[in-house]
């Protein structure tokens, strides 16, 4: 049973990784769109956030895989559940680089502008590795939330950790050590993150101080 | 698919939303009142006993929410408890409200300089009292916003109770779809029920924030 159920767990970790990359990347436009000059963009940025943060994330898994599967688009359980928890880790993330953003002195934006940098230059080279520092803790920390979500995607069949332990409970009527043995795993799964969040996040500090 | 047969629909889900608050309400209050006394166990009990407090509180946020409700409901029969899908449910959410909560009023415990209950001891007070009229009240203030802002997540953290068949918004949501296969309209329904809730109420969360925030 332990086996059985420890093999979903590279599908929980697949796709936890794959939707914080997406929600990692659209996150960046996110932010863009919520510090934009223009405020409209403004607007819609934060409509977007409102509206995705206001909906539990249950239910727009089941409007992605459900609902769109009606309008003609047709999502495998674990596209849907790679799609849901991307655009979801894309606000969430986005506002947490919009934090980091705040403790950037706009001076150096000026500055980067005055010396002719691009936008992806000022971008990549001049906002990203500064910010990197503050915002990496909770990103990690956000990292971890989406893996429990990702238990989530067991309600629409996507065969990982918590879908094998449900499987398992039903058919040998073992749900306690089933749900224990998954229960273990996540704890497992994140011990490891969370340490190395406190570890950067007491490093971000002293730098900050040195600094 | 018209504008009325859509409201319909969130009409239809609106009993699924008198569980979901009847559910959230229960595990708040039991689970804000079990945060206190884990949080003051985790700081004043001798060793073993916190240990185990700690132990509790972690694996109430490091499980995922939707695995402590399949151990109440699928697991405890196996020992010969069986629970209904509700006590199940408040007994998840309670668990898991309790132990986001305690880390909560730990830091803002702790966020209260150690110079105050010097100087209340200094001033005669015993230890219950000065925690009672000297901490607590700075504390909570605190405390508060982010206990709000749980309870919002825990809101909508409700909608997981459809895997163990509690009849709340998503299970109806759910049903009405299976009847009427127009998922889209539907979800999007459960998806405004639970927003017309939780937009005012971040909104609220805010604005209590700012006030409490004036006097600090």
């Amino acid at each position: 049973m332990i086996g059985y159920i420890l093999q979903g767990m590279i599908w929980t970790v697949f796709i936890t990784l794959s939707s914080f990359a997406i929600g990692a990347v659209i996150g960046v436009a996110v932010a863009g769109a919520r510090t934009a000059p223009l405020l409209i963009v403004r607007g819609i940025g934060r409509a977007w956030v409102e509206i995705i943060r206001s909906v539990p994330p249950l239910v727009w898994l089941f409007v992605v895989f459900f609902g769109l599967a009606e309008v003609g688009l047709r999502l495998t359980p674990l596209q849907a559940a790679i799609f849901t928890f991307g655009i979801i880790a894309s606000v969430y993330l986005g506002e947490i680089y919009r934090g980091g953003l705040a403790t950037l002195d706009r001076g150096q934006i000026e500055a980067s502008r005055a010396l002719g940098l691009g936008s992806f230059d000022l971008l990549t080279k001049i906002i990203a590795p500064q910010i990197f520092r503050t915002v990496s803790p909770s990103m990690v920390t956000y990292g971890m939330g989406l893996m429990k979500d990702s238990a989530l995607a067991s309600t629409i069949g996507v065969v990982e950790m918590t879908f094998r332990a449900n499987q398992q409970a039903q058919s040998t009527g073992q749900g306690l050590a089933a749900f224990a043995i998954v229960g273990a795993a996540y704890l497992l799964l994140s011990i490891p993150l969370g340490a190395w969040a406190r570890r950067a996040d007491t490093k971000s500090r002293l730098k900050y101080v040195v600094n | 698919m018209d504008i009325q047969t859509w409201f319909g629909y969130v009409v239809e889900l609106l009993p699924g939303l008198v569980t979901a608050m009847q559910l959230t309400g229960i595990s708040l209050a039991l689970g804000f009142p079990l945060a206190l006394l884990f949080a003051l166990l985790i700081d004043i009990a001798p060793k073993p006993l916190n240990w185990i407090v700690i132990g509790v509180v972690e694996i109430g946020r490091g499980v995922p929410l939707l695995v402590l409700l399949y151990i109440f409901y699928q697991g405890l029969p196996q020992i010969d408890i069986v629970p209904s899908a509700m006590v199940a449910a408040v007994s998840a959410f309670t668990w898991s409200t309790a132990s986001y909560a305690t880390e909560t009023i730990r830091s803002s415990i702790q966020s209260i300089p150690r110079g105050q209950l010097e100087a209340a001891s200094a001033a005669g007070l015993s230890g219950v009292d000065s925690f009672r009229f000297v901490i607590m009240p700075q504390a909570a203030r605190i405390a508060i916003p982010p206990l709000m802002g749980l309870a919002i997540i825990m809101f909508q953290l409700s909608s997981l109770a459809y895997v163990i068949t509690i009849s709340e918004v998503m299970q109806s949501a759910y049903f009405l779809g299976t009847k009427t296969f127009n998922y889209l309209p539907v979800f999007l329904a459960a998806a405004a029920v639970y927003a017309s809730i939780t937009i005012p109420a971040s909104a609220l969360v805010t604005s209590i924030e700012r006030r409490l925030a004036k006097h600090v």
